[in-house]
């Protein structure tokens, strides 16, 4: 099969356990604000690879793998939205005994091909977007109700999570939300760990680039304050 | 032989023959804990090295030499005793009589000592002028009494550069340990055997040689004692306990930088040898853990002031004031056991007691095998201090033992049993700008080598020009080794190492140590021409000056076969070449490629290149990539590098990386084991080296406004590392532009 990639990483360090060599898919339907990769988002173009083109340059990266307790993540864009062909690739990366992490959005409602996929994942990494329904809406352009539907499928499967929220001052560190959200995490069984990803516009000339809009310029950078008050409320140490 | 200092030492074949490593594995305690151990610095340290630090200020306020006894041809034993604080010091010895006074070496060239004596305001006494002008040759005036035109031509155009013809050639390194295990007493004894089973009866113009070096060898020890001695030390016996054995080493080492300016003068494999000291003193209970960090601490010190003259242009090359006094630690014995002692920590630690710091050159070498708690110890240190580098000893045990030591940056060489001669490196993208225009420099169009043909079509065919670069190539390489061969006969004529080579074996293997320079712009030039089209642009004389490329191809630094093998091949041609040259002393062609802070000049001295490079911006440092031409992260880069045949380029692979502390992790103990497992995965690719960096740009663009503000600031180099701040300007943004590693 052949998927469409916007660019790859050989050395991921944190999204994953261990070293992850991390595909970046091409294409999303979210629309959030804060992306750092706005040039992921046009699903007509990427770079066109096939699973064994993709499994044999991963191969170069075993070694570390092995030294760090690592694997891949197919991160993205969205990679829910190359499915089939991101099943393909896991299945040949579980047989030969990799570790496997999807970073999501789980923004796509679960579908069979979903949950195909899902059995050759290790580790999913979830984002959430917004527990506020409205202010998802305002944030990313799509309502949450895929985004926690997904987190509660994953939980009911028992797959294991990453949860993470993205921290942007003014749009998601509204101590309320986190408190809902933090409500939300403990209904779940599933999850390993919480990340609070703080905001940053090291993205933002990907925007200027492309010459579309950045609505956040005004916006500040959450400082090690705002961290550690979101931190206390998700009780992360 | 039954000596008492040598009291609870395990026996072997060492105390009967010269044989370090013997002592070494029968006596020492690998140490397979954490750094927990380890003491805080003692009150006197942090006395002492506050008054280290001031002189650092003054130095720098005098304009980067604080002073020069320039009225002393320094041996190593013509100054007076020199202290910084005598009731402070544990550890004694200077070069000259003051600290960071520099000592004038005029047999390596009276005029380089000339040239660097009036940059600083100084001039050389009449009596010295007098003696190197008129009776006495230097290394420099008998290279340049042979030199051919061929040489020169090559050598003025940069095509060759950095060759040591006007100063001490270094990379050597005396087996210091000798004179703590033995004293020197039984050296001497030892080399005149030596001398007398070279009563040969047929006497040659070799064994001539061999005697008179065995002769000044003996001197020179017998000169080390003189020199001990006005600091009220008797090394003619061995050392007796950890103290004694650090300063008898040590005055071994000081006895040598103050007969010799090498370029660089490394220090060897102490630290664990050092440790079967410590051990047994500690087991007596005659020290405490302070007190070993204390000796350590002072010794190290020591360390960090040797300087010496050297001219703006050498500055310009090698800038910082490096000596690499290197020192190689940890590595795994050939029996499985780790040679990581609690002294390998304690040298280490000095990154912490005192600060980070360029020198000594502390270099780990790295085995997949090595303790848990050492390489995250290192891990820790890099992060923290980016003052280490790191070689592969799964990798250079198999070629030289376990016993060898790096001199330099990445050369490796059994101690005490082999030397190389230096040879600096040629321009290969020059010289491949050369094959295209058939000799004629690109940015004067003079006629440099012999005439060859020029490439005259519109878009360079690969073929062709890797024909023509071959040819190029052998040229290079015949004119390059000729001038090593002189460079080496005229340095053991004028300039030989006699204390260094006094701690050696009579039998030394040597190495001729070739290098190269620019290995992935003529990559990503070959490929180029290979994957996309090339166009010439040529001046009205007809001379290539510029290079148009049309469309996209692999480049150098991301893991492609395609451009990578590229590379490969051209180290396995070049290194072929240097082979087929007849060398002085029969001594064995190896290549490195490194070429220290030296790619700024050359990229300055170097026009357009057909990868797409402007003329003056520099090259990659060693084996370095381009900068920013590396887009897949920093392992697909790693695994370029991983890719470079050590077996063809013996003299050493050098590779910078850096890195943003996010980069590698979300806090400490993640970025400390992340790190670790790189290494592993790297040296576990039979790579050779890496200098790891970790800093923010932003904190580099911060102290290069605001030098005050980072006194010890300390980053690492191509195969060195440097006082950030002492840099020049064009080096730093350099290093600043350079790639770092960071997640957005």
């Amino acid at each position: 099969m052949i998927g469409k990639i916007h660019s790859i990483e050989t050395f991921g360090t944190v999204d994953g356990p261990g070293i992850r060599y991390i595909i970046f898919m091409q294409g999303c339907i979210s629309k959030c604000k804060y992306c750092h990769n706005r040039d992921t988002w046009d699903q007509t173009c990427g770079i066109e690879k096939t699973t064994s083109e993709l499994i044999k340059n991963i191969k170069n990266y075993k070694a570390y793998m092995d030294s760090s307790g690592g694997g891949v993540t197919v991160s993205g864009g969205e990679p829910l939205l190359q499915a089939e062909f991101i099943t393909e690739l896991f299945k040949k990366l579980k047989e030969l005994g990799y570790n496997t992490c999807l970073d999501t959005s789980g923004c796509l409602p679960i579908s069979d091909k979903i949950k195909e996929l899902l059995k050759y994942t290790d580790t999913v990494l979830l984002d959430i977007k917004h527990i506020d329904n409205e202010k998802a809406l305002k944030l990313t352009g799509l309502s949450n109700k895929n985004n926690l539907d997904f987190a509660k499928y994953l939980s009911k499967q028992n797959i294991p999570v990453w949860i993470r929220q993205v921290l942007v001052p003014g749009y998601t560190d509204d101590p309320n939300d986190l408190k809902k959200l933090k409500a939300f995490i403990d209904t779940l069984s599933n999850v390993q760990r919480v990340e609070i990803l703080p905001y940053h516009d090291l993205g933002k000339s990907k925007w200027e680039k492309l010459g579309v809009d950045y609505e956040l310029n005004d916006i500040r950078i959450p400082t090690d304050d705002d961290i550690q008050k979101a931190k206390d409320i998700l009780n992360i140490n | 032989m039954e000596v008492e200092q040598w009291q609870d030492f395990n026996l072997g074949t060492w105390q009967d023959e010269i044989d370090v490593r013997d002592f070494i594995q029968k006596n020492y305690t690998p140490y397979e804990g954490a750094a927990t151990f380890l003491a805080m610095p003692t009150k006197r340290t942090e006395k002492l090295w506050n008054q280290v630090l001031d002189l650092y200020k003054k130095e720098k306020k005098a304009g980067g030499v604080l002073e020069i006894s320039n009225d002393i041809s320094s041996t190593i034993s013509s100054h007076d005793a020199g202290y910084i604080d005598k009731s402070l010091e544990q550890i004694v010895g200077l070069q000259t009589d003051k600290p960071l006074k520099r000592a004038i070496m005029p047999n390596g060239g009276i005029r380089i000592v000339e040239k660097s004596c009036e940059s600083y305001n100084s001039k050389v006494s009449d009596k010295i002028e007098d003696i190197f002008h008129n009776y006495r040759r230097t290394h420099n005036d008998g290279v340049f009494a042979v030199y051919t035109p061929e040489i020169r031509a090559a050598r003025s155009s940069h095509l060759i550069t950095g060759l040591p013809d006007g100063y001490g050639r270094g990379r050597i390194i005396g087996d210091y340990r000798r004179i703590a295990l033995y004293g020197v007493d039984f050296l001497i004894e030892k080399k005149k055997e030596d001398l007398k089973s070279l009563e040969l009866s047929s006497i040659t113009e070799e064994s001539i040689r061999c005697r008179e070096e065995h002769y000044d060898q003996i001197s020179a020890l017998e000169e080390l004692k003189i020199m001990a001695n006005k600091y009220g030390f008797d090394i003619s016996k061995p050392a007796s306990n950890a103290k004694e054995a650090v300063q008898w080493t040590y005055f071994g080492y000081l006895g040598s930088i103050k007969e010799q300016n090498g370029a660089a003068m490394s220090l060897g494999r102490t630290s664990t040898f050092l440790d079967i000291y410590f051990e047994r003193d500690l087991k007596h209970g005659l020290i405490t853990e302070e007190d070993a960090q204390e000796i350590m601490d002072h010794f190290v010190m020591k360390l960090r002031m040797v300087r010496f003259l050297r001219t703006p242009e050498y500055n310009e090359l090698f800038s910082g004031d490096p000596v690499w006094v290197t020192e190689s630690i940890g590595g795994m014995g050939t029996d499985g056991r780790p040679l990581v002692t609690k002294n390998s920590f304690r040298i280490l630690h000095t990154l912490e007691t005192l600060g980070p710091a360029p020198e000594p050159n502390l270099t780990v070498l790295w085995s997949t095998r090595l303790p848990k708690g050492f390489k995250d110890y290192c891990s820790k240190l890099s992060i923290t201090t980016s003052s280490i580098q790191y070689e592969n000893d799964d990798l250079m045990r198999d070629y030289w033992g376990d016993d060898y030591g790096i001199a330099c940056c990445v050369s490796a060489m059994r101690i005490g049993k082999q030397m190389q001669f230096f040879g600096a490196r040629a321009n290969l993208a020059k010289t491949l700008l050369y094959a295209i225009n058939g000799g004629r420099d690109e940015k004067t169009g003079t006629q440099v080598t012999d005439k060859l043909v020029p490439v005259t079509s519109e878009y360079l065919d690969f073929d062709e020009v890797w024909e023509k670069f071959d040819k190029m190539c052998d040229w290079v390489a015949r004119v390059y080794v000729n001038a090593l061969n002189i460079i080496h006969y005229m340095h053991d004529k004028y300039a030989y190492e006699k204390l260094e080579m006094a701690l050696h074996d009579k039998e030394v293997y040597r190495t001729m140590a070739t290098g190269i320079a620019g290995l992935s712009i003529v990559a990503d030039s070959f490929s180029a021409m290979k994957y996309a089209k090339v166009k010439v642009i040529r001046d009205e004389t007809g001379l290539a000056v510029d290079y148009e490329i049309e469309g996209d191809y692999p480049k150098y630094g991301n893991d492609d076969d395609r451009v990578d093998k590229i590379a490969v091949d051209i180290i396995k041609m070049f290194i072929k070449k240097i082979k087929k040259q007849p060398t002085y002393r029969h001594s064995s062609p190896t290549m490195s490629i490194l070429t220290i802070t030296s790619n700024v000049v050359y990229g300055k001295k170097t026009g357009n290149t057909p990868d797409g490079r402007r003329d003056g911006t520099p090259f990659g440092p060693g084996a370095n990539p381009i900068h920013g031409r590396d887009t897949h992260g920093a392992l697909a880069v790693l695994n370029t590098i991983a890719k470079l045949p050590y077996k063809y380029a013996q003299d050493g692979i050098s590779y910078t990386f850096a890195i943003t502390p996010n980069t590698l992790g979300k806090d400490e103990r993640s970025r400390v084991t992340t790190l670790t497992a790189m290494l592993d995965g790297y040296f576990s690719k039979f790579s050779h080296h890496i200098n790891v960096n970790v800093f923010d740009r932003k904190l580099l663009e911060d102290a290069m406004e605001h030098p005050e503000k980072y006194p010890q600031l300390t980053i690492r180099v191509s195969g060195y590392a440097v006082n950030f701040t002492k840099l020049t300007r064009e080096q730093q943004l350099d290093v600043i532009n350079r790639t770092i590693h960071e997640k957005i």
